[in-house]
């Protein structure tokens, strides 16, 4: 028979929560509920008000974006474990992309307004949740720019 | 007396004469590049090749380039190269139909060291053509899979239709004695795997780092990134084995264009150990 988990400790095996103190993690689960896509649903809209976030807990989600001519491009694919969002993070608050299931998907949906709440009221939780943003955020900077450089388009090894 | 065998004549004659090979079979692997397999024109066998080897292809009367040999070491069959065209050598190379003959000299260089491998996890991390050299890795690596603790792959490209080998990673990708990881940078959405650069698929992976060996070939920016982050998750750097490129042109050290640091691309390489050579991978103008 499967265990029910409380939010908090689904929270407590994401990378992104790991290492918080507990009483911080159940802060956090009190802005959180478990959501599933199913395969092609959206999970944001390029556009739309970001007044949430996603931890994936299984399943893969794809970033998606429109070109004109080109049609949609995915540029980016995300797996479990990893953090769907961060414009809820900064004003005006809005999805820079698409964000689309590319099969069933778990996740945890945070109310970003709810939690930006929390980070203010106790801005150690604010420091902490915003360091650890800020090393995805790198990751992805870092992953974003090797795929500029379009390092197979020159010629390569072999 | 005897006339010598046709392959004992050309080693007699020296590593810097090419040998004539036939095309006998010819596969698109993407736009501009193409899988070549070679049989010599003067009915001897084969050479003998270690994985990560290369053979330096002529093509009569445009020009000669270090190619790695991305066959079966073991098979035993005709010599097979996988070449992209990006130069005018390379691109008469690819465009050889079956019947022309090619000039061949070697193998030459150093090759992964799948012997240390034994009881350990093997990482093999290919980025674009990068594959190819490590193809003959990865076929002796699952030919002795039960002496492995684990093999895994990890395979990046620009796009899903210039993923080389496709046919072969879906096959890989359903056998258990492999585990496969496979990323393009962009695609259409019609692609069901991963989008991204192949450095994100390392965290991830299922290796013990403390016992992994890592076999890294690809666009030398790329390497760096993954050594990073191979080194990120605990390997040392005398385990993280890469495959390096140089403008090579006689692959007997004579002419010193591939020298790297204190080495020779062509004779310490292209295969080397990342530990031995940290210094100079990361030095411009080396």
């Amino acid at each position: 028979m499967a265990t029910m988990r409380t939010i908090d400790e689904v929270l407590a095996e994401l990378p992104t929560f790991a290492g918080l103190d507990p009483g911080y993690l159940e802060f956090i689960a009190g802005c959180g509920a478990n959501r599933v896509f199913e395969a092609g649903e959206h999970l944001a809209h390029e556009g739309d008000p970001a007044d949430s976030f996603f931890a994936i807990r299984h399943g893969r989600v794809a970033l998606e974006v429109e070109a004109p001519g080109k049609g949609t491009l995915m540029i980016a694919t995300l797996g479990p474990g990893t953090v769907v969002g961060w414009s809820w993070l900064f004003p005006p608050y809005r999805w820079s992309f698409d964000a689309r299931a590319l099969e069933t998907t778990r996740t945890v949906s945070f109310d970003g307004a709810c939690l930006r709440d929390k980070c203010e009221q106790d801005t150690s939780l604010g420091y902490q949740l915003m360091q650890r943003f800020a090393s995805i955020m790198l990751e992805r900077l870092q992953a974003t720019r090797l795929q500029l450089l379009d390092v197979y388009g020159e010629p390569g090894a072999g | 007396m005897a006339s010598p065998a046709p392959a004992e004549a050309t080693a007699a004659a020296g590593p810097m004469v090419p040998r004539p090979f036939r095309v006998a079979a010819r596969r698109r692997e993407a736009a501009d590049t193409w899988t070549l397999a070679l049989e010599p024109a003067d009915g001897g066998p084969p050479p003998a090749f270690r994985p990560g080897q290369f053979n330096m292809l002529y093509a009569f009367g445009v020009g000669e380039v270090p190619i790695s040999i991305s066959g079966d070491p073991a098979a035993g069959g005709p010599l097979e190269h996988t070449v992209r065209a990006v130069g005018p050598a390379s691109a008469a190379i690819c465009r050889a139909e079956p019947g022309e003959q090619l000039g061949v000299r070697g193998p030459f260089g150093s090759s992964w060291p799948l012997q240390a491998a034994a009881g350990r996890h093997v990482v093999v991390v290919a980025g674009g053509i990068g594959l190819a050299p490590l193809r003959p890795a990865l076929l002796g690596a699952l030919a002795a899979r039960e002496r492995l603790a684990g093999l895994v792959l990890l395979c990046g490209g620009r796009t899903p239709e210039q993923l080389l080998f496709r046919s072969q990673l879906e096959r890989w990708g359903e056998d258990p004695r492999l585990e496969l990881g496979v990323t393009v940078d962009s695609a259409e959405p019609g692609w069901l795997g991963q989008v991204g650069v192949v450095t994100t698929l390392i965290g991830d992976a299922p290796f013990d780092p403390a016992s992994a060996v890592a076999f890294v070939v690809g666009p030398e920016v790329m390497m760096r990134f993954a050594i990073e982050a191979l080194l990120a998750r605990g390997m040392a750097a005398s385990d993280v084995y890469i495959s390096i490129e140089r403008n090579m042109k006689c692959a007997v050290t004579h002419c010193g264009r591939c020298q790297f640091g204190p080495t020779f691309a062509c004779r310490e390489g292209p295969v080397m150990s990342f530990a031995a050579i940290e210094r100079f991978f990361r030095t411009r103008e080396v």
